[in-house]
């Protein structure tokens, strides 16, 4: 009944005017990035989030929000007519779906497409509706070393999850930890890392290294070439995009796998649209009678991944509103934006702010069914978005970014260290080294220091505090384990080597 | 990146953050540990900074290990135009106080198109003129955002 109510008055929230405007171009504009390869949702987000500050943070979120699972719809255009993934969690979708488009099917494969994106995003709200009222009720009892313990437990399952070297990710994430130091420290006032610069002293301002790492990194990357992509021809008319009653039929158990799996995964720090798309690739390619064919241009390869990794944004946003837990980059950068409008997500987000909790929910129901419509019917405008050169795109990506930072402080100095940070950004890339943990580390590391600080104070210094409390002692264990198991896997290849010899 | 290439940049970029590591552990070093009230403000970052002293030595041994040069070297042509657009940006906001955000930013799409995209001088031009006359008409004429100005007022 809670929740019925709830979610009457998120669509109050969602059906005024302005919000329902700022979801529709949200939407828009993911889609728009989403089937632009190389720029991605937490770039756009980042870049964008210095303008949502004079907005109301109802239609900011919803906005920034429509972005996010936005890109995912458009993700899969390009990875069906290029063969080149959009966002990376479109990369499983180019196996089957530009095999369809190659046998002419290109229509069929965008179709459903965007109605697997439909039913799991559908699904994946509906579960964060239901889950995240309960979870924030149960995380009410959290104190300080729970949140430390909680965090740590998201930090190691990024950093576990986020690249091929656990060494390399943790780094990353150590390097997050050290920006997020620099600054006054709020306990003692001392000034930490400012290197005598009074511009530093109230810290690095977050939206400065997301910017930089994710928009310029990425822009420098692409930059290093001149090569251009070939474009599949786009389908005509709406009938051309519809799939056939087979291909829906086929489809049935891919919607559920899509939606169940994505949510499931999505709820996990660290887990990520990637691996949700890849696990129900996996899945449904493990039960499908037809498995031989996958890879050849079956539609369930490309209903089921995408449905996943759509449903995967309702998942991820149960961790970030309820606990303040970041599971990703994107959701990180979102964070940051509802700490900068002045919240502070966890526990008593829902019941302190229900417009903004509620109406968010409200909006991706309504943001999913903008989609559907825009994605079906309107695919072929969005491919010309392809057309585009690239010399035109990027000048418009590094402005849009230098102007995002100062318009955010003001500052000369703020666009000096973005250009720092956007070369940071590029050697990450080009290192290897995973730059969600790095942004993670970031958002997660002030709170983290001061969730331990408050537990070592609470306890007289004893660090016994953070593992004599049940919660806490779980889920640190947990972080342990997660930290240990590359190193299970290169001992056991090591016994193994030292057996047969 | 593979093979040597890999390596190196293994080795290199674990000795930058090893040297970041000693900086952290050194300025920790002078900050309290420990206060009456509780940990101080060298508490985190001398445990953080430990932490990457160790993982980093650990990247650089194990690039050691890997043995002598010989796989793919790195593409240094690819990296020298994402180095140069980046220098390229970099001049730009340095110029942001003297020519204003406008003309620098037309400057630097002008490079972008002419020379990183060798595209003809005429369409570079058009480009640059258009982008960054946009940006003054989006951005500070309708948003109201003062975008930095240079001597000549804009």
């Amino acid at each position: 009944m809670e929740i019925l109510t709830g979610l009457m008055h998120g669509f109050a929230v969602a059906f005024e005017p302005t919000n329902l405007l700022w979801c529709f171009v949200g939407v828009f504009l993911g889609t728009v990035v989403g089937v632009l390869p190389g720029l991605g949702p937490p770039a756009t987000i980042a870049m964008l989030l210095p303008l949502t500050f004079s907005m109301n943070p109802a239609g900011a979120i919803i906005m920034l929000a429509g972005i996010y699972y936005g890109a995912k719809y458009g993700g899969s255009t390009t990875s069906i007519l290029m063969n080149v993934p959009g966002e990376s969690a479109s990369v499983v979708t180019c196996i089957d779906g530009y095999q369809m488009a190659k046998k002419g099917r290109a229509g069929a494969a965008l179709g459903i497409a965007a109605i697997a994106s439909f039913v799991a995003g559908t699904v994946g709200v509906l579960g964060l509706m239901l889950v995240a009222p309960p979870l924030a009720k149960f995380a009410l009892s959290f104190s300080s070393p729970e949140y430390f313990a909680l965090m740590s437990l998201g930090l190691a399952l990024v950093v576990l999850l986020a690249g091929r070297s656990i060494v390399k990710a943790l780094l990353a994430a150590l390097v997050g930890l050290w920006i997020a130091s620099v600054g006054t420290d709020l306990f003692s006032t001392t000034s930490r890392f400012t290197f005598g610069r009074m511009e530093l002293l109230s810290g690095i301002d977050f939206i400065v290294v997301a910017i930089g790492v994710f928009a310029l990194g990425e822009v420098l990357g692409n930059m290093e070439t001149r090569e251009e992509t070939t474009l599949l021809q786009t389908p005509k008319g709406l009938r051309n995009l519809l799939p056939t009653w087979q291909d829906l039929k086929d489809c049935r158990f891919a919607f559920a796998n899509g939606s169940i799996v994505g949510f499931v995964v999505g709820t996990l720090p660290g887990g990520g649209s990637t691996i949700a798309s890849f696990l129900s690739y996996g899945l449904e390619k493990a039960v499908s009678r037809r498995r031989d064919q996958f890879g050849t241009g079956v539609i369930e390869g490309v209903a089921a991944p995408e449905g996943a990794n759509n449903s995967e944004t309702g998942g991820a946003l149960v961790p970030l509103l309820t606990l303040g837990i970041p599971g990703s980059g994107t959701t990180a950068i979102l964070l940051a934006a509802l700490v900068l409008w002045g919240f502070k997500p966890g526990p008593l987000f829902i019941p302190e702010h229900p417009d903004l909790f509620w109406g968010l929910v409200a909006s991706m129901y309504i943001g999913n069914v903008m989609l559907l419509i825009l994605n079906l019917p309107l695919v072929p405008l969005f491919a010309q978005v392809l057309r585009m050169p690239v010399y035109v795109l990027y000048p418009l990506i590094l402005g849009v970014s230098l102007v995002g930072v100062y318009s955010a402080s003001g500052s000369l100095f703020d666009l000096g260290l973005l250009i720092v940070f956007g070369l940071l950004g590029y050697l990450m890339r080009k290192l290897d080294y995973p730059a969600a943990p790095l942004i993670l580390g970031l958002a997660l590391g002030s709170g983290m220091e001061r969730a331990l600080r408050q537990s070592l104070m609470m306890s007289q210094g004893s660090l016994e505090i953070l593992v004599s409390r049940p919660i806490s002692a779980v889920m640190l264990s947990l972080a342990v384990v997660i930290l240990m198991i590359p190193l299970f896997g290169k001992f056991n290849a090591w016994r193994l080597r030292v057996l047969e010899s | 990146m593979e093979g040597d290439a890999r390596r190196l940049g293994d080795l290199w970029s674990g000795l930058a953050l090893a040297l970041l590591g000693g900086t952290i552990v050194a300025q920790a070093w002078q900050w309290d540990y420990s206060t009456s009230e509780g940990p101080g403000p060298g508490f985190f970052p001398l445990w953080y900074g430990i932490a990457m002293l160790a993982l980093s030595a650990l990247l650089v041994l194990s690039s050691l290990r890997r043995g002598p040069p010989g796989g793919k070297p790195a593409d240094w042509p690819r990296i020298g135009r994402a180095l140069a657009c980046w220098f390229a940006l970099a001049v730009s906001v340095s110029l942001f106080k003297t020519l204003g955000f406008v003309l620098s930013f037309a400057l630097l799409t002008y490079f972008i198109v002419a020379v990183m995209y060798r595209r003809p001088a005429a369409t570079a031009a058009i480009v640059a003129a258009a982008t960054g006359a946009g940006f003054y008409l989006v951005f500070d004429f309708a948003l109201g955002l003062a975008l930095p100005a240079g001597m000549l007022g804009f």
